[in-house]
Parts: C-alpha cells; sequence; structure tokens
C-alpha cells in the first residue's frame, strides 16, 4: 500500500526578502500528509511567516520547490497562485482578521468569491455558512451581525468557519491562539480540530507555545526545519 | 457582494467618507449651478428682447445701437430723422414700427419716449408681452409709465409726479411740465424695469422751451398753450420693427442700411446680442474655469483621503490577498471605492442643486431679473457627472497603485 501523496511539500527552498534586511529563510525539506494535524513552534522572527508566505504564494521560493496539494508554486503565475491560494487552503490569522465591517455571512463567504471550484462545492452557501456556524456554536441570529460587533470567542468561531468553507484541504493558522488564556485556547483548538476531522482536511499551525503540543499528531521545531538569517546592515 | 463590501468598507469610514463626498458634491453642484446661471443669464439676456426682428438707429456699431436701444447702455451717436423713420413705416415689408427716443433721466433711470405700440409689441423671454402691475397705459401728455424697479426704488405709485431731468446726470430740470404716473409694469427682468417710458409727445412737449441743450430765457410756454402745439417729433434715436414675413428681413436690412436719405443701421437682435455675448464671454469662460478648479480640487481631496486610509487598511487589504484576491482585485477595489465616491458626490451634487435652484428662482427673479429655469438634467449635465465620476477613477489610480504595490510587498503579513 502506497502512502497518500502529501498535500504540503517543501524541498530545498531558499526564500530572501529583498527589501527587508536582507531577512532569509531556507527550509531543506518539510511535508504535511492529507488530515495531518501539524504544529510548527517557533520563536518570533524565525521565520514563520515568511514559511506561510511561501506557502501560500504570495511569495516566490528563489531556489526549491514548494507543492501545495501536488503543484508546484513555481509553474504559477501570479494570478493563478492567488487563484490556487483560495481554492486550496484555508487561513485562520493570529487575530482571526475579519473585515470588521462585513456581516458574519459575508465574512465566511469571502473566500468563494475567489475560487471559483470551491465555490462550486458549496450548493448553498447562505446554508452552508449557517451550518457551519452552528457547528461551531455561533447562534444563527448573528450571521446577518457586524463582524466588528462580536466578542472574541465569537470572531474565532467565524475564522475557523471562513477557513473551512468550500473544504480546502489544506488549513493554515497563524498563531490563532496566542492571544487567548489557556482554557480559550484548548476551547479554540476543539472547536477547529472538531471542524477538521468531521471535514477530513489537514492543517497546520503555528505557534510559539509548546503547551499546545499534545493536541496535534506531529510537532516540529521551526528550527529542526528552517535557517533563518539577517545579514547585518 | 465584493461591491456591498467595498460600500460597507465606506461606511465603516463615515465621517472622512462623507466629507470627500460632500466636497465633491459641493463642487459639482457648484459647476452645475454657474452652468445653469450662465445659460439662464444667457436666455435672459437673449430674452430682453424677443419678436423683433430688426433694430434700426444712426449709423454706428450693431454692439452700441443694441446696447443704448434696448439695454439703456451708453448713448446714440446721432439720431433717426422723423422722415426716414416715416419712410421706413410706410414700407410694406415693415408690419410694425416702435419708434424710440432716449436722451433725458429721472434721478438714475432713462427716460424713455415711445408710441402705445411700444406696449403692444414689446415682447421679452419667449414672446412674452408687457403687463400692467398698477394703473394703465399712457392716456394723457404727461403720462409715464413706469417699470417695476423704478417703482420700488423711489417709491412710486400710480399717480405720483415725476419731473424729468434735461439728459443725463443732468441738474437741469423740466420742472415746468411734471409727468404723472399712470401705469407701474410687472417686473420683466429687462432694462425695462429700469425706464421711466413717456410718449413721444410729452418728449417735445418738455423740450418746447428748450434749444441747444439749454432752456430758452423768459416764462415758460403755459401747459394748455403746450397741449395744443404741434408735437411731432423731429427725430427719434432708434425704432424697433417687425417684418411683415421672415423673408424679408434681410431684404429690408438691406435696404435701410443703404438707406440713400441718411446713414441708417439696421441689425437683427440675435445677431448682435451673440456678438455681445462673444465680448462678456471671457468672463463667462473665467467662471467655469474657477468652477472646474474647484471639482479638480474635490477630486484631489479624495485622491489624499485615499492615501491616507492606506496605511490603516493594510490589514483589510492583506484580508483580501490571503482569501485569494489578487493585487489587481485590490487595486480595483480602491478605483471601485474611489468610483462610488464620486458618483455619491455626483449625485448629491445634483440633488444640492435642485435644492438650490427651488430656493434662489425666486430670489434671482426678484432681485436680478434673472430666471433660471427648473428642468430636468440635460444631456450636457449628464456628461459632467459622467465625467466627474470619470475623474474620481483616474485621480485614485495614483493611490490604488500604491495599494497594489503595498498588498504585493505584504502579502498576507500585516499584523496591525
Amino acid at each position: 500500500m502506497t502512502a497518500p501523496d502529501p498535500i504540503l511539500q517543501l524541498g530545498k527552498v531558499r526564500f530572501r526578502w529583498s527589501g527587508r534586511a536582507g531577512f532569509s529563510v531556507a527550509v531543506d525539506q518539510f511535508t504535511v500528509k492529507p488530515q495531518e494535524k501539524v504544529l510548527l513552534l517557533g520563536e518570533s522572527g524565525s521565520g514563520k511567516s515568511t514559511l506561510l508566505s511561501l506557502i501560500c504564494g504570495t511569495v516566490l521560493a528563489q531556489e526549491g520547490t514548494v507543492n501545495v496539494a501536488g503543484t508546484n508554486l513555481a509553474t504559477l503565475s501570479g494570478g493563478q497562485r492567488d487563484r490556487f491560494r483560495a481554492e486550496t487552503i484555508g487561513v485562520i490569522f493570529q487575530q482571526f482578521n475579519l473585515l470588521p465591517f462585513g456581516s458574519v455571512t459575508d465574512n465566511i463567504l469571502l473566500p468563494l468569491q475567489f475560487a471559483p471550484q470551491r465555490r462550486k462545492r458549496v450548493d448553498a452557501p447562505n446554508e452552508e455558512a449557517k451550518r457551519l456556524c452552528e457547528q461551531l456554536g455561533l447562534p444563527s441570529s448573528l450571521l446577518t451581525e457586524r463582524a466588528a460587533t462580536l466578542s472574541v470567542g465569537q470572531q474565532q468561531r467565524v475564522a475557523v468557519a471562513r477557513a473551512l468553507i468550500g473544504d480546502p484541504p489544506l488549513i493554515l493558522a497563524d498563531e490563532p491562539t496566542s492571544s487567548l488564556d489557556a482554557g480559550s485556547q484548548a476551547n479554540f483548538l476543539d472547536l477547529m480540530f472538531k471542524q477538521v476531522d468531521a471535514n477530513g482536511v489537514a492543517v497546520m499551525m503555528v505557534s510559539h507555545d509548546p503547551r499546545l503540543a499534545d493536541r496535534f499528531d506531529r510537532v516540529i521545531e521551526m528550527k529542526d526545519i528552517a535557517r533563518s538569517e539577517r545579514e547585518p546592515a | 457582494m465584493i461591491l456591498r463590501l467595498s460600500f460597507a468598507s465606506l461606511m465603516a469610514r463615515a465621517l472622512t467618507v462623507s466629507m470627500t463626498i460632500l466636497a465633491i458634491a459641493l463642487s459639482v453642484a457648484l459647476y452645475l449651478g454657474v452652468e445653469k446661471i450662465r445659460t439662464g443669464a444667457k436666455a435672459s439676456f437673449a430674452d430682453t428682447i424677443s419678436g423683433t426682428d430688426l433694430i434700426v438707429g444712426a449709423r454706428s456699431g450693431s454692439v452700441q445701437l443694441l446696447l443704448y436701444s434696448v439695454f439703456r447702455i451708453g448713448n446714440a451717436t446721432n439720431n433717426v430723422t422723423w422722415q426716414s423713420y416715416q419712410g421706413i413705416a410706410a414700407r410694406k415689408d415693415v408690419d410694425w414700427i416702435v419708434p424710440i427716443s432716449l436722451g433725458d433721466s429721472h434721478r438714475q433711470f432713462r427716460v424713455m419716449g415711445t408710441s402705445p405700440a411700444f406696449f403692444e409689441h414689446y415682447k421679452y423671454r419667449q414672446g412674452r408681452s408687457l403687463a400692467f402691475e398698477q394703473g394703465e397705459p399712457l392716456s394723457d401728455l404727461f403720462d409715464t409709465v413706469i417699470g417695476a424697479d423704478v417703482a420700488k426704488t423711489l417709491g412710486y405709485s400710480v399717480g405720483d409726479p415725476i419731473v424729468v431731468a434735461h439728459g443725463l446726470a443732468s441738474f437741469a430740470e423740466h420742472k415746468d411740465q411734471p409727468f404723472r404716473v399712470s401705469g407701474i409694469l410687472e417686473k420683466t427682468g429687462t432694462p425695462v424695469d429700469r425706464t421711466v417710458i413717456v410718449s413721444l409727445e410729452g418728449i417735445e412737449a418738455i423740450h418746447v422751451d428748450w434749444q441747444s441743450g439749454a432752456q430758452k430765457p423768459g416764462d415758460p410756454t403755459p401747459v394748455e398753450k403746450v397741449r395744443q402745439m404741434d408735437l411731432k417729433p423731429k427725430a427719434i434715436t432708434a425704432a424697433l420693427v417687425g417684418v411683415s414675413s421672415p423673408l424679408k428681413t434681410f431684404s429690408l436690412q438691406r435696404a435701410i442700411n443703404e438707406y440713400a436719405q441718411e446713414p441708417l443701421l439696421a441689425i437683427l437682435p440675435g445677431v448682435a446680442l451673440q456678438e455681445l455675448w462673444g465680448i462678456v464671454g471671457i468672463a463667462e469662460t473665467a467662471l467655469l474655469a474657477v468652477s472646474v478648479m474647484v471639482i479638480v480640487t474635490a477630486l484631489i481631496g479624495m485622491m489624499a483621503t485615499i492615501f491616507s486610509s492606506l496605511n490603516e487598511r493594510r490589514r483589510e487589504m492583506a484580508i483580501y490577498r490571503a482569501m485569494g484576491a489578487k493585487p489587481s482585485t485590490i487595486f480595483g477595489l480602491l478605483i471601485l471605492e474611489a468610483i462610488l465616491m464620486g458618483a455619491i458626490g455626483a449625485v448629491l451634487g445634483l440633488l444640492f442643486l435642485y435644492i438650490g435652484l427651488f430656493v434662489s428662482q425666486p430670489i434671482l427673479d426678484a432681485a436680478f431679473g434673472l430666471w433660471v429655469p427648473i428642468d430636468a438634467p440635460s444631456l450636457r449635465e449628464a456628461i459632467v457627472l459622467v465625467a466627474v465620476i470619470a475623474a474620481s477613477a483616474i485621480v485614485s489610480l495614483v493611490p490604488a497603485l500604491r495599494a497594489y504595490q503595498l498588498s504585493l510587498a505584504d502579502g498576507m503579513t500585516v499584523k496591525t
């Protein structure tokens, strides 16, 4: 029996920011399997955000390959990478980054605006947003409320629903629990994993908090897979 | 949905955005208002005389003849003899003719001698006839009909006496033959409002004891004796002419211009008005240029507003990018936002214009005799609105380009 193709695979990646005092990141080898839950631990400045940008295709590696769901991002044009990201990756931010002026439904459905295939997988977007909210414990009465009026806990749920809608095969979570207390962190992970398991998608979460390690299938230290350097000015 | 989110984003910055929209709206209203007043003034100008085919006077310039005969500005260099006037009046191609005799004044207002035909044939504002607010037309030799501004400024009413001064800005008055106000005309918005109208015979009557601009020495001729005299004028200043058929206008004009007995000039009022408008057109252009600059300033203000909002909106743009929006989508969003602001500003400006017109129309008419019509937006106005919206899009290209560059540089890493 052959192992399934990895959902994420980085090989001999080298990237250097042009305008950021020569900050560079190098990753020799890194893979995430389908439906795997991976925690990537690293201190501030270790290159976590740069790695996420490389995986999302908002920046391109100068060397090496970044494969997401079997596609080498370097083979895609800028526009194709943007669309590919929208189709393939659900992103959860540190501060959840909802559009404060948009309604809960607007925020959840936003990725579908840029991902036609993902949109096709959702028969009735509004109903799907409502279903996700219900499963995440968010009252449907909040669907029309502006995101700015929600509590932090409610914003977490909306951010998870936004990442999950349309079943992207990979969820990237960028320190979504960093501003939460221990109880809230646990609640958030419970919510996210419940939906992730139900949808059968892979999760790669970036954090600097090792206490979360036992909740994941695999824990990787940033320093074990990547080297970051800042050239002296 | 993106359009709705763009609108919601604008609403989230309601104060600065509404100030920007207000600036655009006011500048659009100003431009359209200036345009309305300009066209209204032009129309009022053109409507000063209507239905008159030719104006005849001594040979001078067409604009000069128009100015002194219709607008009571300046003076005639010479007169038209009564014989010539009668010669023209007797022509078959002349349907009607109204003599005008100018030269005297009452306070700051011109006195005009004419015939009763003036009240019948003088038309303004697309064929409107003179109407009396009080009293009646001239019936007695010393009757006078005054314009609305004369009555209002000097506080005259029917029956009041008027003493005419000899010439303009003169201290010599025709005190022996005072006129009596027999009627006050309704406001017309034309120079008639500022005119004291008497009969041609009345003009002759007050000059019985005058020679070469000075009163003859000795006792004045008693009024009753004056009434018995032959008061046929020797000359008039100008005449308004209506032709029997429009086809004969040019041939009559040519005939008068080639009049053998004395050098005369016949002008087409419309053509002379165009010439005159061409002279004052420089001010008109300057006014329009200022209005355009106000719009440009408002649009630059909008550009500055969008620019200053970019930094605080980098997170919003990063969210869009993370969700899969291309940098070009961010670029488009900024343009769309500017178009929305421009469009709302333009429509609001149109609304302000109409509110302003409804409020100011009677005031402008009463104060300046300027009739600004309230019509549906014209094609020209629609083009102006579209141009403002298009200009909004164009000025937003600069901040949109900056947003494009920022979204490329930031990717999805902004954590403000």
